[in-house]
């Protein structure tokens, strides 16, 4: 049984240029989509039809898209899960946060909450989907992986590990079926609200290398990071992991 | 005498199964596309063009343009005679010893091409092109001892009736080969198929020595892109497929076969013939497409390539990696005795993968992509463009809005090798004044590479928008060091220039304008005191745009005898690094670069001038000790006197 697997997708940004492009991660959640769906896969973006990005994932191979009509300003949640919920879906996939707009990444979560769905997050592949449960693979940092198997319907989020979206073909980019559904949205007042600046890049934390040789610095560049000065905390009372947080807080001068 | 007239029934018979045969053939070519062509004035002007043109290339090689002119003419002579005397009877003297003496020539020709064809070489194909000097020698033989009798040489009835049969069967032979092979695809099909392509050839620009060389623009909106069958052809290209005579001149020049890339020019144009004709390629029998001895799968050799009018032509008659193995260099093209265009099927073929089924091999979708998203071929900051020129003080358009002169910058100002040849370049310019300008973060890339990479809509995008640009100030010229943007802007750009931003605008290659400025005497140059020089032509700035000259008067200005490579000016062999060639990167034995190091170093040259910044990348690429590679304008730059005010 081939599963009903939706790619959300969002118009992303050109890192050098600002220019409007495929989305790095959305294209990835194209690509898985279209390994584990084929040609049934649906792909949904909220927004404006007419908008030229979305013929670069089109240019992948889909013969249509569905675009939920609204304006700039509105919210795309409330469209999305109404949507959603009205369909017979089995996987939602979507980048882990997007390259334009609030770039919260909250995307997922939400959906999740409202349709009272797993999220699963930072997706490198989904293995395979047998009676109802999907094995998938969950990116860890420098190359990690772990296994997890999840009851359908879920949400996975993304993440830059999975398999390169495929190579857009401008042919049939300019054929594929538009679908366009209108829908109301609801202004996002705090989005409107919002001034946009050039991003200053983060202040970092020194690292002092402490490697005398080479193969100390390959190691430190490479090795999986030691804790260490880690806890885990499963048994104590909630106040007493708050304590715990709290003093980490200070410690880091996060709060004085 | 039953010889009166068994020669005249089997020369109309096979004339007739001639003319059904070459009916049939032109059905094949009329499944290709629509194109208009003029066909009075073509073939009015078709044996102009076979006797100026088409031997002006054959002549290159004078035994076999000889060779040809005997047997061809002498074939085309006596048939005519030979239809007069034998089938409408005309029996005046003059005329049979007219015929006599057409066939004499013919059968001189004959002798010759049986000559060569006794050690061919191996560009050559054999198989039935081995039979045709026995045809041929046959036909010229049978038809003189036919005539003598009726030249009155030998008694009418000579011979008897054993000579009567031995003559109609040459008869059968010759005439077979050379009327019903003309129309059924024997070997003598070039004759019919090449004297029609000459007529309607889609480039009529390059006869009476012209020169057309920009691709002709993909038609964009539709249910395809690009040609993935053979019958998405134009009918004229089919045509001109049909015209090969597989003597395997491309073969012999193209620098991806010599590299043992899966590329042979003469085999894909035979393989497009399979294509039309439908059936196999297990008649071929020339060299195939170059196999990799590591990683030999079966069904890549010849006689597994199936095809049909209306089959992809990548699924099962010719691999995607033939394709994408062309270096666009033309050296097949300007090869061709019947002036077929290899590279515009090449690139015709690449749009259908590219375009419609997304399939660019290796870095080809990161680097169209990159030239969507940032106008040039890395992905670097669209404003970053003009940092290379952060110290040279030079105008932008922008602010400056007029100038004698546009500096055309490319996709050389964001790496650091090639910033020395536009600092060079632009030395230069101040020192002999020149009033020049440049566009700047408004420049983009010239959509060379996205075209030669079959993707023709990022092509057309980036040429309407550099236009545009282009259209807001006033120049008189444009120079630009990079051959591949020339090119686009001279040759190609016209088709989309609906503005007429490059109306009255001189287009020139930096080798040109400097050239322009030292015999205007703008320019003092001290004499070049190194050792040997050579010059490597680009194939975008020699073949595309039949530039040869510019560049040597340059090196002489400076004193320098450029030292010449066996292959030079309009055979010069390729770097490599053209049509997307080294982002594709199609494994084969060696590197095309490595083998045009080896052309320097026969010379002994210690210096190789290039024209061209991807040229020099590619030479410089090559492992050390080599040459060393310098471009035109840092040569000149180095040996410019200045005046110290």
């Amino acid at each position: 049984m081939q599963p009903n697997v939706v790619s959300l997708i969002s118009i992303g940004r050109h890192p050098q240029s600002g220019r409007a492009r495929r989305a790095e991660q959305d294209g990835r959640g194209v690509e898985l989509g279209l390994k584990l769906a084929g040609e049934k896969l649906s792909v949904l973006h909220v927004g404006n039809p007419e908008e030229p990005v979305l013929r670069q994932y089109a240019g992948m191979g889909l013969p249509a898209m569905t675009v939920l009509k609204q304006d700039e300003t509105a919210d795309a949640v409330p469209a999305l899960s109404d949507y959603l919920q009205q369909e017979k879906i089995d996987i939602v996939l979507t980048g882990v946060r997007s390259e334009s707009g609030e770039s919260s990444g909250m995307v997922p979560y939400l959906l999740a909450e409202k349709l009272g769905w797993p999220v699963v997050a930072r997706v490198a592949d989904i293995v395979s989907i047998k009676d109802g449960v999907a094995e998938v693979l969950l990116a860890l940092p420098r190359g990690q992986r772990r296994s997890v198997t999840v009851k359908l319907p879920f949400i996975a989020s993304v993440d830059n590990a999975a398999a390169p979206a495929r190579q857009s073909a401008f042919g049939p980019g300019q054929r594929v079926r538009m679908e366009s559904v209108n829908t109301h949205g609801e202004v996002d007042q705090i989005r409107v609200d919002w001034q946009e600046a050039p991003a200053k890049p983060r202040p970092k934390r020194l690292k002092t290398v402490k490697a005398k040789t080479a193969a100390d610095r390959f190691k430190a560049a490479t090795a999986k990071p030691q804790g260490g000065s880690g806890k885990v905390m499963k048994n104590e009372s909630a106040a007493e992991k708050a304590k715990a947080i709290f003093d980490l807080l200070i410690e880091e001068n996060v709060i004085r | 005498m039953v010889i009166d007239w068994l020669p005249s029934i089997l020369i109309v018979v096979l004339l007739a199964l001639g003319v059904i045969g070459a009916l049939r053939r032109i059905s094949l070519w009329r499944a290709g596309q629509p194109e208009k062509v003029n066909l009075i004035a073509g073939l009015m002007a078709m044996p102009g063009r076979y006797l100026n043109d088409l031997h002006h290339v054959v002549e290159r090689d004078k035994y076999m343009s000889r060779t040809h002119v005997a047997t061809a003419g002498g074939f085309v002579l006596s048939m005519v005679l030979v239809i007069a005397v034998y089938v409408f009877h005309v029996e005046q003297k003059i005329v049979t010893w007219l015929l006599l003496g057409a066939l004499v020539l013919m059968l001189c020709g004959a002798f010759f091409v049986f000559k060569r064809r006794l050690n061919p070489p191996s560009r050559l194909s054999k198989g039935p092109w081995m039979r045709l000097p026995k045809s041929l020698i046959t036909f010229a033989l049978t038809f003189i001892v036919l005539t003598l009798p009726v030249a009155g040489v030998l008694p009418e009835g000579f011979g008897g009736v054993l000579l009567t049969l031995i003559l109609s069967v040459g008869v059968i032979v010759g005439l077979g080969e050379l009327l019903f092979g003309m129309g059924w695809g024997g070997p003598m099909k070039h004759a019919f198929a090449g004297a029609l392509h000459l007529a309607f050839h889609r480039r009529p620009e390059r006869f009476g020595g012209g020169r057309s060389t920009g691709l002709k623009p993909a038609q964009l909106g539709g249910e395809s892109h690009g040609v993935a069958k053979p019958s998405d052809f134009k009918w004229n290209q089919l045509l001109g497929f049909d015209a090969c005579v597989q003597c395997g001149k491309c073969e012999a020049m193209c620098p991806a076969f010599a590299a043992g890339q899966p590329l042979n020019p003469k085999k894909l144009i035979q393989d497009m013939v399979v294509g039309l004709a439908g059936g196999t390629d297990a008649k071929y029998a020339g060299s195939p497409h170059p196999v990799r001895k590591t990683g030999k799968e079966p069904g890549k050799e010849v006689g597994h390539a199936k095809g049909g009018a209306n089959n992809i032509i990548t699924a099962g008659l010719i691999e995607a990696d033939t394709l994408w193995s062309c270096t666009t260099c033309r050296a097949c093209v300007e090869e061709c005795p019947m002036m077929i265009e290899h590279v515009d099927a090449i690139v015709d073929m690449r749009r259908f993968l590219t375009m419609e089924k997304g399939d660019t091999p290796n870095k080809g979708s990161e680097v169209l992509e990159n030239i969507i998203a940032t106008d040039n071929p890395n992905g670097y900051a669209p404003s970053s463009r003009t940092n290379w020129s952060a110290d040279q003080n030079l105008p932008v358009m922008k602010e400056k809005k007029q100038a004698d002169v546009l500096f055309w910058v490319s996709d050389g100002a964001f790496d650091m090798r090639s910033q020395r040849i536009l600092r060079s370049f632009v030395k230069l310019m101040k020192a002999a004044n020149v009033d020049v300008a440049i566009l700047g973060d408004e420049e983009r890339d010239s959509g060379d590479l996205a075209r030669r990479l079959g993707d023709d809509a990022t092509f057309q995008s980036l040429a309407k928008r550099n236009l545009a640009t282009l259209s807001q100030y006033s120049f008189k010229k444009i120079v630009t060091t990079d051959p591949h943007a020339y090119h686009c802007l001279r040759n190609e750009y016209a088709d989309f220039d609906t503005e007429g931003a490059l109306k009255g605008v001189e287009v020139l290659h930096h080798t040109t304008f400097l050239n322009q400025l030292v015999q205007a005497g703008a320019l003092k140059l001290d004499t070049f005191k190194g050792g040997k020089v050579t010059y490597h032509d680009p194939c975008y700035l020699g073949r595309y745009n039949g530039e040869y000259d510019a560049p040597r008067d340059l090196l002489r200005s400076l004193g320098i005898e450029v030292a010449e490579m066996e292959r030079s000016r309009f055979r010069s062999r390729c770097c490599g690094g053209g049509g997307g060639a080294p982002i594709t990167d199609i494994p084969g034995e060696r590197r095309i670069a490595d083998m045009r190091m080896e052309d320097v170093t026969a010379t002994g040259a210690e210096l190789v001038a290039v024209g061209c910044q991807q040229c020099t990348a590619m030479l410089e690429g090559v492992v050390e000790p080599r040459p060393e590679v310098k471009d035109i304008a840092e040569i000149l730059a180095g040996q410019l006197i200045e005046e110290v005010h």
